[in-house]
């Protein structure tokens, strides 16, 4: 077996196809935390992931030790962070299969991501009459970008169905492809069903009608292999804090074609080549969309972060997370009363359900007596609850440092719900 | 079930969940008021009827919530049926104090059968629970239409 690099967590191991659990869960120390008497079950990793040691210490490196701002000074510490930062960019081209790290925008977030392309097509593209598409099962983050471009410019929002199992219909998103449609929105992963979408298919479709499409991937680049060449997207958005990195980081993927033809989304320092009162000449990508003095220890974090998933390998961790949404599916599936939201034949760890006449808010509670963190509420995706029928689902998230026997905790901690209000 | 979980969910909150008392609309409502959680997406819509020196007649709610918020506006119903507008106010300061841990609830209060949310207050996270029933009916005394507990 291949030793791993001294800059990754000894947990990680190159050629491994199984986890081990035991070493895994060793470096993120907030899994020996104990509430109410109970070690924590942590099965909320898709609204934030947990954070390794690597990834903890590589941040406090470069504050502690190496603290600077980037393309800056020509000091030697600026020097350093700028090649640190750089190299991050770098890592994460690869990671995601971009063919130039100058297509890697570094945003806040795969919010601030979504809003840098809507904003862009709001400002240069959209025109009275003009379509945005997106589906029904977006994230919030990807529907109130694009309602507020389409207020201010004019154009009209189109939403494409889904299926009771939580699919898109393929059929009907393509129908409602128009002359009109300048950009799809879709989401790879939904956090709320679990669904995992075609989006290449949805890509080619989209492309041979000439229509651009933006894919959320917050969901997909912590838990499965993504490479946008082969996907073929023209934008791909995701955060830091779900894989494993900082909160504060996030990237956005765009061609060289769209960065260069979109507008920059916010003015200020860095993003500039020469500033006149009379005239400003824009910074080339990424830089462009880049104002201001960046994040970038996070940055450099979400670089730790990729070399930790790396190590331990992308398959490993979507086989180890298959495994437990399988066993969560079958164990929670079987109990009487619970209703599981979302069965689309190809999903991520998101289990999403309901317990009869048991509101999720008090399942919620009820967890947390014993040490179980899960989610409740509506995920951000109202439009999925309305097309549901439901108010809001209980959510359990599984991560690579999840093992069955949480789940069994998790099952557990269900049936004394309904006990309780029984 | 430990003693905490059993002070939150105590029967008669649970009978209030599920059967929630003056769950209906009311046809012309002297005063109303929509009350979100948006942190959660509970969402319900209060009513109340007042006679001519300002009794609340009738008090009833529609809507969506946990067992805590929905219990929570249940019982407000019944008790500020029959009150004036300055009694109910002051139950509400009282039932705000109680959920926060301020008030000792074996203490001289107006709060009857309210008293059963104390538990609510080892609970930080569902105060706004069991608070947005009384948000909302403050709200539509004040004329506000819509009320928000963020």
């Amino acid at each position: 077996m291949a030793t791993v690099s001294n800059q990754v967590d000894t947990a990680a191991t190159t050629a491994a196809t199984k986890i081990d659990s035991e070493r895994i869960r060793a470096d993120f120390p907030v899994l020996e935390t104990v509430v109410n008497g109970n070690r924590l079950v942590y099965l909320d990793s898709a609204a934030t992931s947990h954070k390794p040691m690597a990834v903890v210490d590589r941040l406090a490196r470069f504050m502690s030790h190496e603290n600077a701002t980037v393309r800056r000074g020509v000091h030697y510490l600026s020097e350093r962070a700028t090649f640190a930062h750089d190299q991050a960019r770098s890592k994460v081209a690869a990671f995601i299969g971009a063919g130039d790290p100058r297509q890697v925008i570094f945003t806040r977030g795969t919010t601030d991501s979504i809003n840098l392309v809507a904003a862009g097509f709001e400002r240069s593209i959209l025109k009275p009459g003009d379509e945005v598409l997106i589906t029904h099962m977006e994230h919030h983050a990807n529907i109130v970008p694009w309602q507020m471009a389409c207020e201010r410019s004019g154009a009209k929002l189109v939403v494409a169905p889904i299926t009771e199992a939580g699919e898109l219909d393929l059929e009907a998103l393509e129908a409602e492809m128009s002359e009109r449609t300048r950009i799809v929105a879709v989401t790879h992963v939904s956090n709320a069903l679990g669904t995992i979408n075609p989006v290449k298919a949805i890509i080619e479709m989209a492309h041979a009608r000439g229509i651009p499409v933006l894919v959320d991937g917050a969901q997909a680049v912590p838990h499965m292999k993504v490479d946008v060449g082969d996907l073929g997207c023209d934008f791909y958005a995701f955060s830091g804090h779900k894989m494993l990195g900082p909160t504060g980081i996030g990237v956005l993927f765009g061609t060289t074609e769209w960065l260069e033809r979109l507008p920059p989304y916010q003015g200020g320092g860095d993003m500039i080549l020469s500033v006149t009162f009379e005239k400003t000449v824009y910074n080339v990508i990424p830089h462009k969309f880049e104002a201001g003095t960046p994040a970038i220890a996070e940055a450099i974090g979400l670089g730790a972060a990729i070399d930790y998933m790396n190590a331990i390998g992308l398959d490993a961790i979507s086989a180890h997370e298959h495994d437990l949404l399988e066993y969560a599916t079958a164990q929670l599936g079987a109990i009487e009363g619970v209703r599981l939201i979302g069965t689309a034949r190809e999903k991520a760890a998101v289990v999403s359900f309901t317990v009869e006449g048991i509101h999720p808010h008090d399942i919620g509670t009820i967890l947390d007596q014993d040490g179980i963190a899960i989610r409740v509420g509506h995920h951000c995706a109202q439009p999925v609850m309305q097309f549901y029928g439901v108010p809001a689902t209980a959510r359990a998230s599984f991560a690579v440092y999840n093992t069955r026997a949480e789940v069994d905790a998790l099952v557990t901690g269900v049936q004394k719900c309904i006990e309780v209000f029984r | 079930m430990n003693s905490t979980l059993n002070e939150l969910y105590q029967e008669v909150i649970l009978d209030h969940n599920r059967k929630p008392r003056n769950f209906r609309e009311i046809a012309e409502p002297t005063a109303s008021s929509e009350g979100f959680n948006p942190l959660c997406g509970d969402q319900l819509h209060l009513y109340v009827k007042m006679n001519d020196i300002g009794i609340i007649e009738d008090v009833s709610f529609v809507g969506s919530g946990c067992a805590i918020s929905k219990a929570s506006a249940s019982m407000l119903t019944t008790a500020v049926k029959g009150k004036t507008v300055a009694e109910a106010r002051l139950m509400f300061d009282e039932f705000h104090r109680l959920v926060m841990g301020e008030l000792n609830p074996d203490g001289e209060n107006h709060l009857g059968r309210l008293k059963v949310f104390a538990g609510v207050s080892e609970f930080p996270a569902r105060v706004k629970c069991a608070s947005l029933a009384w948000h909302t009916l403050s709200g539509a005394l004040d004329g506000v239409d819509r009320v928000s507990t963020e």
